[in-house]
């Protein structure tokens, strides 16, 4: 397909009747899982990216191993739209099973790009069609049979490339930093993409309106998943202790730390400066963390909500005991094993008061791949200042999906090791009482096993303590104990990341979201102004304790929107825990929980319905 | 005028402290209660090795046997975890600094049953700690269950019979990846101590399982955990002398066969065979042992399995002879340098 005739099949085809559609649209590839299509998928995003097209890939898969369904949706967004979308214009079909179904999902005068056997031209006349043998294309460029159907998915890249006119240059150089040093397999990828590209160059009439066309705005971005964004921030912030038990979708957070660590934690003579546990279960897991921080070491794991289940009795020890930890939660759909394999924000009370008894946690509530590296550093910081277990919440979207982000900044404020006494300082004081109030800030003053002095020792437990560390059952005593971590998680709520006010205009309604509904809730509210030119104010909470920025907020509008992607609207709850009474009432509920991430139009949709718009 | 004479002091050890250094706070167990006499006996151990007390960490999970931490060693760190939980705490706590001396010290009920998920893994590990299971058949503070370690036919006070088989923790040790196995009683003083003194010099797991009666709930007659069952059926294996690195070999036998172990810390143990035939270096036979021994009326005690040479999950880990905990920022925080380079591998 030269230019030539590409010109000649605007004139001819549907797009006399259909405008030009540019940079704005998503293809949905449906594949089988355990087919090998996620590099190929990624090849085609980062085509997308290298022509300069805000973009974002979500896939869809299943919790097996092989053979069931799976799809990747890719959304290129010329307004910088990173949110799933309702429905995809373009569909590559490879997948028998859903190929129907697939197809007739299709809007009018979208595309069905498929394998010809699956014959679609039988079940949408009124898509553009393009037929595609992928096994003798596959099997002229690739002789080893066994290969064969890992390059077969290479060749729809070249045929989507060929149709949306991306360029082929962009495509081999994202190819060849996927396969950097692998000569070999890079030229038997490109071989595919290119007989896909000429494929379609040479059969196929362009008879639909979507093209890729060069734009300026990927540079200086980048695009990574959150979890390996959380992995980064845990490795930048020190972290030397990482204990874990496999579970999706939390797992690639510790292999990406582990890689890391294996990278840039081996010292010149070949030992590891950080130790890296797969523990027998969640329970040993946070068992391992909090024995970690509480000898003074950085510690992490990451899990999902029933992993997080587990760590509860845990939990609570860290927090009575006052041990720093952190904990990454990658959220899935619950309850119960739930859906692993789909996404939800729906462990934020269980986080928030993990455990027996009076206890609250410190949850951090990343809001895109950035913050997921960003407030994964914080939490190291803030667990050893403030002495605690720090949850940092992100979620499977945030977490395994890609995303294009602004590159990340390097910390360079030293860590933050919390208040810990030295020999030197013990030699000064001549003792100290570990849970006493020295500073006025409700924070303790701790040492490390193996300080060396005869005073440095402290006996740390989960029973009833008096500020001494001694063991208590005197009211009094335990009573201000309990008094004092209530007035310390008052310390945490300043230090916690603050909201972010996106929008805080003269309106008098406001929206309230965290986590990863960030980026359905920005488009949300740009078609809100679109179509009912109303102008709403946005606060998107980032950690809990709430900053008093978020009293402030509700404060000042009529009526505020929490937007979130539970059943049973956890954020307001937490919030109407927190807030005064007379400021209750404002809160609504615009909720998603279907596994899916949420979308700009259902957003929309529902805010209208609700102000009867 | 009368010469005043110096009163001699206390007796030191070889750093130069006295035995009270190494005292706890007060136990508010039972009087006559089997662990205060393995608090005892760790003390001494601790104090003859000359065991500098702010470089042990004294770990426990929950129950009678978790609290006795609290009373010996006071200058030493000590958690006092969650029940079953203690491997876990301590592997991240040895992990944070390995140059520490671990002793934990756990029950039957929270090893046995709750805990059994994590102790099976921290013996895989060979984690480099002592573990000891104060170990009485029965829960105390909820005032006398049987627990997982009680024998078949064992009697409750109320006249209840225990008719599930015992877990042997030392065999499920040998067998799982322990290295330094074995079994005492409370009320014997000479080879608990020498057996303790051979683990503070043994790098690698150390699994003493000590019976140590209850006197409030299984102390009488039908208890096979009780003083007089245990004066009358303790079968010791073999005869365990000690000598630490620091002291001059003065041990000497005569009669019977002799294992000869070079521990990790440069001290020696001499093994006397009792039992014919017993080789504690010889996994299967160590547990054909135990095995066999199951259900007759004595009770083998003594050093059932060593190993010096395995590696410890430390050795395994190649960390760094350094705390992870204290490491300067320059070696955990990597440098600007390594984000440029994954930022422009991301673009």
């Amino acid at each position: 397909m030269a230019t030539g005739d590409l010109a000649l099949g605007q004139e001819q085809g549907l797009l006399q009747t259909r405008s030009r559609v540019t940079n704005d649209f998503s293809i949905n590839i449906a594949t089988v899982n355990g087919s090998g299509s996620q590099s190929a998928n990624s090849v085609l995003l980062k085509s997308i990216f290298g022509m300069g097209v805000p973009v974002s890939g979500k896939n869809l898969f299943p919790s097996n191993i092989a053979g069931q369904p799976t799809w990747f949706i890719i959304r290129a967004s010329k307004d910088g739209y990173l949110s799933r979308k309702r429905g995809s214009e373009i569909l590559v079909a490879m997948n028998p099973e859903t190929a129907r179904q697939d197809a007739l999902d299709l809007p009018v005068g979208g595309v069905a790009i498929y394998e010809e056997n699956l014959k679609l031209e039988a079940v949408r006349s009124d898509v553009a069609l393009y037929p595609v043998p992928f096994d003798k294309i596959t099997a002229a460029i690739c002789p080893e049979a066994k290969l064969r159907k890992l390059v077969r998915n290479m060749v729809y890249v070249g045929v989507t490339a060929q149709i949306l006119s991306i360029d082929l240059g962009v495509v081999e150089s994202g190819l060849r930093r996927q396969f950097a040093k692998k000569q070999k397999v890079f030229d038997l990828n490109f071989g595919a993409v290119k007989a896909g590209y000429d494929y379609a160059a040479e059969k196929f009439t362009k008879q639909d309106p979507y093209f890729i066309e060069k734009m300026d705005q990927t540079a200086g971005k980048i695009i990574i998943d959150g979890n390996a964004a959380a992995g980064m921030g845990a490795v930048f912030a020190g972290v030397s202790v990482v204990a874990w038990y496999p579970i999706t979708p939390s797992t690639s957070v510790i292999e990406a730390t582990a890689d890391l660590l294996k990278k840039f934690r081996v010292t010149p003579e070949g030992k590891a400066t950080f130790a890296v546990v797969q523990a027998e279960d969640e329970l040993a897991a946070i068992g391992m963390v909090l024995g970690a921080g509480w000898a003074g070491a950085r510690s992490m794991t990451a899990t999902s909500g029933p992993g997080m289940s587990l760590m509860a009795e845990f939990s609570g020890l860290g927090y009575y005991a006052e041990l720093p930890g952190v904990i990454v939660n990658v959220q899935r759909s619950g309850p119960s094993t739930g859906m692993p394999t789909r996404t939800q924000q729906s462990d934020l009370l269980s986080a928030a008061f993990l455990s027996h008894g009076d206890t609250k946690h410190i949850l951090l509530l990343p809001g895109s791949v950035k913050e997921c590296f960003e407030l994964t550093y914080a939490a190291f910081d803030l667990a050893e200042r403030l002495q605690t277990p720090v949850f940092v919440l992100s979620d499977l979207d945030l977490g395994m999906n890609n995303w294009m982000s602004d590159e990340f900044e390097y910390p360079s404020t030293p860590l933050d090791r919390g208040k810990v006494l030295t020999a030197e300082d013990l030699e000064r004081l001549g003792s100290f009482a570990r849970y006493r109030d020295v500073d006025g800030d409700a924070v303790g003053w701790r040492t490390l096993p193996g300080t060396r002095h005869p005073k440095a020792a402290y006996f740390t437990r989960g029973s009833g303590h008096n500020d001494a560390a001694g063991y208590t059952e005197k009211p009094d005593e335990y009573q201000a104990v309990m008094d004092r971590l209530s007035r310390k998680f008052e310390s945490a709520r300043k230090l916690v990341p603050s909201p972010v006010v996106v929008k805080d205009g003269t309106s008098k309604i406001g929206f309230i979201a965290f986590g990863s509904t960030d980026f359905a809730l920005r488009e949300s509210l740009d078609q809100i102004s679109r179509q009912y030119g109303e102008s709403v104010d946005y606060l998107r909470v980032r950690a809990y304790p709430f900053a008093h920025e978020i009293h402030d907020f509700v404060a000042s509008h009529e009526r505020v929107y929490v937007v979130e992607q539970n059943r049973d609207a956890q954020l307001a709850s937490l919030l109407k825990l927190d807030l005064p009474a007379d400021q209750v009432a404002k809160l609504r509920n615009i909720l998603h929980y279907n596994g899916l991430p949420v979308d700009a139009q259902s957003i929309t949709e529902e805010f209208a319905a609700k102000e009867g718009l | 005028m009368a010469t005043a004479t110096a009163t001699p002091g206390p007796k030191l050890n070889h750093i130069g402290l006295p035995v009270l250094e190494y005292r706890g706070g007060k136990s508010t167990l039972c009087a006559g209660c089997g662990h205060n006499a393995i608090s005892e006996r760790i003390i001494d151990a601790m104090f003859e090795m000359g065991v500098e007390p702010e470089r042990v960490m004294k770990m426990s999970g929950i129950g009678c046997s978790s609290k006795s931490p609290a009373y010996f060693m006071s200058r030493s760190h000590s958690f006092n975890s969650v029940q079953g939980r203690m491997p876990s705490v301590s592997t991240g706590a040895i992990l944070a600094n390995h140059t520490m001396t671990m002793l934990g010290v756990s029950g039957d009920g929270d090893t046995a049953s709750i805990g059994m998920g994590q102790f099976v893994h921290m013996l895989r590990r060979n984690l480099p700690m002592i573990y000891i299971i104060e170990n009485n058949g029965v829960y105390g503070l909820t005032k006398g269950q049987f627990s997982a370690t009680a024998d078949l036919g064992s009697k409750l006070k109320t006249g209840v019979i225990n008719d599930l088989p015992p877990i042997d923790t030392c065999a499920l040790a040998i067998q799982l990846g322990a290295t330094f196995v074995a079994r005492s009683f409370s009320g014997d003083k000479k080879q608990l101590l020498a057996m303790l003194k051979a683990a503070i010099a043994h790098n690698g797991t150390v699994l003493l399982d000590v019976i140590s009666p209850c006197v409030t709930f299984n102390d009488h007659e039908g208890s096979t955990k009780s003083y007089k069952f245990m004066q009358e059926n303790d079968e010791p294996i073999n005869e365990i002398g000690f000598v630490a690195s620091f002291e001059e070999i003065d041990v000497d036998y005569n009669t019977g066969e002799i294992y000869d172990v070079e521990m990790h810390d440069g001290s020696s143990l001499r093994l006397r065979k009792l039992h014919e035939d017993y080789d504690p270096t010889d996994k299967a036979k160590a547990v054909q042992t135990l095995m066999e021994s199951n259900g007759n009326e004595e009770i083998l005690t003594g050093i059932f399995y060593i190993d010096t040479q395995k590696p410890t999950f430390i050795d395994l880990l190649n960390v760094v002879d350094e705390p992870l905990a204290t490491l300067p920022e320059s070696l955990s925080k990597p440098p600007k340098s390594a984000l440029d380079g994954l930022m422009a591998s991301l673009r």
